[in-house]
């Protein structure tokens, strides 16, 4: 496995420095692997993690599933390009499901919002022959970190020797 | 009631675990950054977890034989087999204890008696002394340097040997210094040992977590030494099984033997469920300890470095999950420098000489903690230096 970005994956903050001494690589090193991954497009960006839970006015999120008909020559791609232009929608997957085909994760300010971007936008559109909107209540995982999990927040590990 | 003519003085006098009242400021603060736990920060395997609530499920509630599982032993068996080298038979040279500490208790319950000396290389885990203590035996503290990497050497062993020894405790990988011993080093011990008719408790609980290019060798595949070995190691350091409770020892049948009957009376048989997840740890579970070996890895190397950087000598641990620095250029001692860090900082350490006299000068430092939280303590334990 990919050590550097394992590590960057979790954390973005870690100096050079820090990186080389973790993946016992050299520094030099780490600065042109980490260059080429940016050249390459592995690494798309550094973003910051936020649990919108803990904010009152955080808004509302949905996972969208869209039921496609797919077109002869470029199958989902052209209508997946449509639905990502909108900015409110974060991101978009292909998914193999008898249901649905596009899976798209969409935020809004209210219900209300989002129901209606889903039925003047979404719907409207060309080859979607069906929508199913999936409010999202809480968030257990996001970017591998662990937001809640049904517990109190507790010291778990006692202190022993 | 007068109780302190009801107690039993060997055990009244025994000195309660020094590191407490340091714990005690630690838990009653708010926001402390520790590195100071001793076990893995890991969840047990999703898989082994399974297995566990499996036998659960299906009803499987009874003890076990007291010496383990036949399967379970036959696993352990294989396993020590094909890792370090070392044929046991399953039905007479294997028991499975509560944890390696019972398995630790058994071996000198069962060797050491009334004014047997016993060697222990200090810094070491706590429990050496005690229960030797226990047993009726007088602990011989040998005291490991940081010149040497904090190993054993022949010539230490070689000055603590009299007619009246009886066994030598060999703990490594160690905690608190995360030294290992080589198999050059190993091989120097045994050439001292053969010569003198004495036993070896091999402490081997952290033989999974070795970072250098040889891994874990066992004191018992060196040659002759087998006889004359009990190796204890478990579940709780290799698996991430520390609250199952469950270790082992492998060792010569007439001691195995009197440890099972000591076993039998006193606990009856290891806990049943964490047997059962045990066994798919052993079977699949190669794999997680790669993972979480490769984790360790990184952090050791990750505070190692940060260490340096900011002057605070320490050799390179290459086995447990512990560093172990210098703390003497700060002028204070053990006590009074972590005590300091943890008011001034909030970050906590674990002072050198809870794990013996010979700690000080040194403080215990865990990594086994995320990389993100071992970097906020490096960046305040910098500014904790910085201020001194």
């Amino acid at each position: 496995m990919n050590k550097l970005l394992e590590v960057l994956e979790k954390n973005s903050d870690f100096s050079v420095t820090e990186l080389a001494a973790m993946t016992g690589m050299a520094e030099t090193e780490v600065r042109e692997k980490i260059n080429e991954y940016k050249e390459m497009g592995v690494i798309r960006g550094t973003k910051t993690l936020i649990d919108w839970d803990k904010l009152s006015d955080a808004g509302v999120r949905a996972i969208i599933e869209l039921k496609v008909t797919p077109k002869p020559e470029t199958g989902f791609d052209d209508i997946a390009n449509i639905v990502m232009s909108y900015d409110n929608v974060e991101s978009v997957y292909l998914a193999a499901s008898n249901s649905y085909d596009l899976i798209a994760l969409v935020r809004g300010s209210t219900i209300q919002e989002i129901a209606e971007f889903v039925a003047r936008r979404l719907s409207t559109l060309d080859s979607v022959i069906g929508t199913a909107t999936n409010f999202v209540l809480t968030t257990y995982k996001k970017g591998g970190e662990v937001f809640y999990n049904g517990e109190e927040q507790t010291e778990q590990r006692s202190m022993i020797l | 009631m007068d109780y302190s003519k009801m107690l039993n003085p060997r055990i009244a006098e025994l000195k309660p675990s020094g590191i407490r009242r340091f714990f005690d400021i630690a838990n009653e603060m708010d926001h402390v950054i520790s590195l100071s736990i001793g076990e893995p920060d890991f969840t047990t395997p999703w898989h082994v977890r399974q297995e566990g609530i499996e036998s659960l499920r299906r009803g499987k509630t009874w003890y076990s034989p007291n010496r383990g599982f036949a399967e379970l032993r036959s696993q352990i068996s294989n396993y020590f087999a094909r890792r370090f080298d070392v044929e046991y038979d399953p039905d007479t040279e294997i028991v499975v204890t509560v944890g390696g500490s019972e398995a630790i208790d058994l071996c000198i319950r069962s060797l050491v008696a009334e004014g047997d000396e016993v060697l222990i290389p200090q810094p070491s885990f706590v429990c050496y002394e005690p229960m030797t203590i226990m047993a009726g035996g007088v602990p011989v503290i040998i005291r490991t340097r940081s010149e040497n990497e904090f190993r054993l050497t022949a010539e230490e062993l070689e000055a603590a040997i009299t007619p009246k020894t009886k066994l030598l405790i060999l703990p490594f990988p160690n905690n608190p210094t995360g030294a290992v011993m080589r198999r050059e080093h190993l091989e120097a011990i045994a050439g001292v040992i053969e010569k003198h008719d004495i036993m070896v408790l091999s402490d081997e609980i952290y033989s999974e977590l070795t970072y250098g290019k040889e891994r874990h060798v066992s004191f018992a595949s060196i040659k002759g030494m087998k006889e004359r070995t009990v190796v204890v190691n478990g579940f709780s350091k290799a698996y991430a099984m520390t609250g199952w409770r469950l270790g082992y020892a492998l060792g010569p049948e007439p001691v195995i033997t009197q440890m099972t009957k000591l076993h039998q009376y006193a606990i009856m048989s290891a806990p049943t469920t964490s047997q059962y997840a045990a066994i798919e740890a052993l079977k699949h579970g190669d794999s997680d300890i790669e993972r979480m070996r490769e984790e360790y890895d990184m952090r050791r190397r990750l505070i190692v470095d940060g260490f340096c950087r900011m002057g605070l000598q320490c050799f390179e641990p290459e086995g447990a999950f512990y560093v172990f620095p210098s703390i003497k250029a700060s002028g204070l001692t053990s006590e009074d420098f972590c005590e300091k860090l943890i008011y001034a900082q909030k970050v906590a350490i674990v002072p050198g000489t809870a794990f013996g006299e010979c700690g000080e000068g040194f403080a215990r430092v865990s990594y086994s903690y995320s990389l993100n939280h071992i970097k906020e303590a490096l960046r305040r334990i910098e500014i904790f230096l910085g201020e001194l």
